[in-house]
Parts: C-alpha cells; structure tokens; sequence
C-alpha cells in the first residue's frame, strides 16, 4: 500500500472525537455501589480496563469505567459508557453486536447509526492490530451481562 | 556504511524506515540466494539416504555448523546444537538439565531485564523441582544491579540465567564480570541468553566462561526457525536428551534405546538444513562487514537517537547510556501511549515496536505498561533517525495537551 494512503487511513482512525474522549473520559472512576466489576486486559500491551456495572432489573441503571490504556481502548470505553447508560440487555446486545461488526470491517458506518459517536471507531477496521483495543471495554460489558445477578 | 542496498526488501521499499530489529532484521540477498542454491542444487534428506545427493545435503549440513560455530568462537563445533531458536535453546537446558539437576532446597537466579524466554522456563523449572527463584533487581538506569547479585549468589545457586543484552533496554551486561561473581562462591550452570547478543557485537563463547548460550538465526540476517545452542562438551554428554526421535538414536530395542553423539543426541527429527546453510550464509555476511563494525555502527546511529530523543519535550529514554547499550533505544512520550504512538509512525512508513517487548517482570519494575521501542541494524542510517523524531513531533501535534 502507498504511504500516502496509509497516511489518509491513520488521519481516519485518530478522528477529533476520538481524541477528545482520550483527553476527557466520561464516566471514568470507580462506580459506589456497582453490581459488578469486570477486569479486561490485553497481554500484548499491558492495557487493563475495569467495569463497573449497576443493574435495575434489566437495565443497566448505571456505568464507569476506570484503568489505562491507548486512546483507542480509552475512547472506545467512554463512549460505550455513555451509550449504554439506561439501556436495556436486549438493546445492549444489539449495540455489542453492531460495534463488533463495525470494527471489523462487517458493516459501514452508515448501517451503524444506532452507534452515535462510536461511529468515529470505524477506522479501527483498516488496523487489525488495533481491533483488540476498541473491544476491550466491550468485552469486559459482555462479561458483566453474563455475571449480572439473577 | 549503511548496507541497506543488500536487503531486497528494503530495496523495494525505498520509504521503509525498518527500526524494529531487535524483534527481527530483514534478510540481505546473500542469504536469500544460499538458501534457494542449497534448495536448487543438495537437497535431500541429511544423514538419511545413501546417495550422493542426501549426502551432498549432509555435506552442506555440516560445513553450516562449521561456519557458524566459527562465527560465535566456538572450536568444539559438536558443541553447537541446532535449535529453533533461543526460546527451544533455553527450553531445553531448562528441561533436560533442571530436571535432573535442580532439587528442593535448590536455588535459580535469574535477572529482572529478561525476556519471558528466559524467564518463565526458570520460572516453572523451580516450582516443579521445589526450588526457589532469585530474581536479581536493577539499578535505576536499567543494569543489573551487580550487588544485588552477589548478596543472591551462594552455595546453594544451582542455576544463573542472564541475557547478554537486553532486548527492552539494550543494556549490555558485563559477562566476565557476572560469570567470576557466580564461580566465586558456587558451582552453579551459567547459562546465557545471546538472542541479543550475537546478532549486534562479537561473541567468542570459548572466552566467556558461560556453560550454555542461546541465540536466534533470524534476528541476524539469517532465516526464522533457527538458531543455536552453545554449550560445553562435559555438560552436553552427561545432560539427557531433550526430545526424542529419529537421527537422536543409535540404537533402538524394544524394551531400552541409545543416544547417538553430540550433537545429533540434542537434534530429533528431520534438521532444519535450509535454515542452517542460511544461518552460516548470515554469519558469512556478518563477518564480511565485521562485528566490531556492527556495533560501532549501531552505538553511533542509537548515541545520536538519543541524543535527539533526549531534546523532544515529554520524552522519556529507559536505559542505560549510550556507551552501555547495543542499537535498541525505549521510551515514552508524555501520555501518547506507544500503541497510538507506533500506529503514527506507522502512517509515515517508521515501524517501531510498542508493548512490553515479551518482558512484563521489567515493565513493572519501570511502572510502565508499554514502552516505544526502536532498534538499529546494519541496514540503518541517520535518515531513519530523522523519520523517527519527525513522526513523534506528528505525534505531539496531533495528541497536543492530552492529559489523562
């Protein structure tokens, strides 16, 4: 691949968004009174994330996340919390499935509307090296909907 | 001296700027053709067939132990063992000594700069045999803290594992120095890990005074899949074998077996013979430039890197000096992390390394959970350098005041 177009995929993937939620994380620190705190960590980099889940019913009523990490990883995290918040499981399985599709290069970033923000990730796809830090706060909510108390 | 017109790659991709060598270099020509003549004109099954052509795969086999053995100064040249690489090399000292030799009670040293490489295999060794792990700690400019050491070191030292180079820091360690500490108090197997060593500086293992030393064909300009195991003959002969197979046997009974000579005993199955005869024409090329040459080389291409890097507000430098170290130079910049970092680079063709570079025991000890990472080979010159520093001013813009 020419430089130059590698270039234009890295201008693409380091959106202002992306870099704004870096600098100014949402909902980080640690949740009083969470239901559930899910650790994530990627080996390769050293990169750890927390969740910290608080459940009404079938809803999450409430969400932060704390730990280190790339931009990706980070931005990835606080945008997810701010699109979860008030969700239902049934609705955040559907926003799960469409974010991975995303970043996987499955779907457009038009079909992924129900994203919002996250949408600015879609560049992750041309970086599959990268796909793992965009996930990780993901997984780490998954892990959490499957622990959520009965 | 650059010799980047001698690697097709690098050819081919004249804005390549290729700074992650410590993890593997780029192959030059003269081996990519020794490996396709051997395929061309000897292959065949060495030590197997007894027609000319098995024979002429032996043949080549052997002279590429020869000329190997002779590049890392060693005269015993049974004494080198072909392995997949240094981790293989490491694993089977581990094994086929530790076991028989490591017991409760038992104590291994290790250092807090190793690769897992050289670390783990130490690691788990001590908890199946019920020995204790000693893990000697640094000092604040990334040496082994040789004090540390010594109050480590006694009669009941069974084992110590070090790197001769690190390949996080580049830090160099003092060999003869470390191996008259361990010989002063105990009898212990000193066994080295030379991934990082024979690819960057001269190395003569008869002089070193270490029982074992490992290293890795494709971190010096050789193929992937080899490398080499360096030990002493008395050690070898009493040391079981590692993995069982044909070509390690000499005879096969029902109920018992017996092991063939050095080396075969330590070489089970079908040799990698492709990827000695590129091994011997690596070293060959190495020689050609000469290894004095190689790390001059290097010292002044990471002497000037560090010193720019030095000058870049934000950046950190892990490590020692630049007379302390081989071509490898760690850092950070403020709070971009070096993933973000290495993606940036990458947009300008500057590939870096960014992680834990397989050493999470040194990370923690840094406080750090990834550091940027670019090393320097023969092929490199100044021009990488300034692609280097201008992608991490790219970098600094584009992340500006981050403050997380």
């Amino acid at each position: 691949m020419p430089l130059s177009d590698r270039g234009a995929q890295i201008a693409g993937l380091y959106q202002e968004m992306i870099l704004d939620h870096y600098r100014r994380p949402r909902n980080k620190g640690v949740l009083e009174n969470a239901d559930a705190s899910v650790t994530m960590k990627n080996p390769l980099c050293g990169d750890e994330i927390v969740l910290h889940v608080a459940f009404d019913g079938e809803t999450i009523r409430d969400l932060s996340f704390s730990g280190r990490g790339c931009s990706i990883s980070q931005a990835s995290a606080s945008m997810m919390t701010q699109l979860i918040k008030g969700k239902t499981t049934a609705e955040i399985d559907l926003l799960r499935a469409r974010f991975r599709e995303m970043v996987m290069g499955g779907a457009a970033a038009d079909d992924a509307s129900s994203l919002g923000s996250l949408r600015s990730l879609s560049g992750v796809s041309k970086f599959p090296a990268r796909v793992k830090c965009a996930l990780l706060a993901w997984n780490a909510l998954g892990t959490a909907l499957d622990e959520r108390p009965a | 001296m650059s010799r980047r017109a001698d690697f097709p790659l690098l050819v081919r991709n004249p804005d390549l700027h290729y700074l992650d060598s410590a993890a593997t270099s780029q192959k030059p020509a003269f081996v990519l053709d020794a490996m396709r003549e051997f395929y061309e004109t000897s292959y065949a099954n060495p030590h197997r067939g007894a027609y000319a052509l098995s024979v002429a795969a032996t043949d080549q086999y052997d002279l590429a132990r020869s000329r190997v053995a002779q590049f890392v100064g060693l005269g015993d040249r049974d004494c080198l063992v072909f392995t997949r690489g240094t981790t293989e090399a490491i694993n089977l000292v581990a094994t086929a000594w530790g076991r028989r030799n490591v017991a409760a009670g038992d104590e291994i040293v290790i250092t807090a700069l190793e690769h897992h490489a050289n670390f783990v295999p130490w690691q788990q060794l001590a908890a199946q045999q019920g020995a204790a792990l000693r893990i000697c700690e640094l000092t604040q400019d990334g040496r082994l803290d040789l004090d540390c050491l010594r109050s480590l070191l006694s009669l009941r030292t069974r084992v110590l594992a070090f790197s001769h180079v690190s390949n996080a820091l580049g830090t160099i360690n003092p060999v003869a120095e470390i191996v008259a500490l361990v010989r002063d108090v105990s009898d212990a197997l000193i066994v080295c890990d030379g991934a990082q060593g024979v690819p960057h500086l001269p190395v003569g293992f008869d002089e070193l005074g270490v029982d074992f030393y490992a290293f890795s064909g494709h971190k010096m300009c050789g193929p992937m899949g080899i490398g080499g195991l360096l030990g002493k003959r008395e050690i070898l002969e009493q040391m079981p074998p590692y993995q069982m197979g044909g070509d390690m046997i000499e005879f096969v009974h029902d109920e018992t077996t017996t092991w063939n000579e050095l080396p075969h005993k330590f070489e089970a199955g079908t040799p990698n013979a492709a990827g000695a005869v590129g091994l011997a024409a690596a070293a060959e090329y190495l020689d050609s430039i000469g290894m004095e040459n190689v790390l001059r080389h290097e010292q002044q291409l990471v002497s000037d890197a560090y010193t720019r890097l030095s000058q870049v507000e934000e950046v950190r430098i892990y490590g020692p000096t630049p007379r302390e170290r081989s071509g490898v130079i760690s850092f950070t910049l403020g709070d971009v992390h070096p993933h973000d970092l290495a993606t940036i680079l990458d947009g300008d063709g500057v590939c870096i390394r960014a992680g834990n570079h397989c050493a999470q025991p040194l990370m923690r000890r840094l406080d750090v959970s990834a550091t940027a990472r670019a090393s320097f080979y023969v092929y490199n010159d100044e021009s990488d350098t300034d692609a280097l520093i201008e992608g991490i001013m790219k970098a600094k813009a584009m992340f500006g005041h981050a403050a997380v």
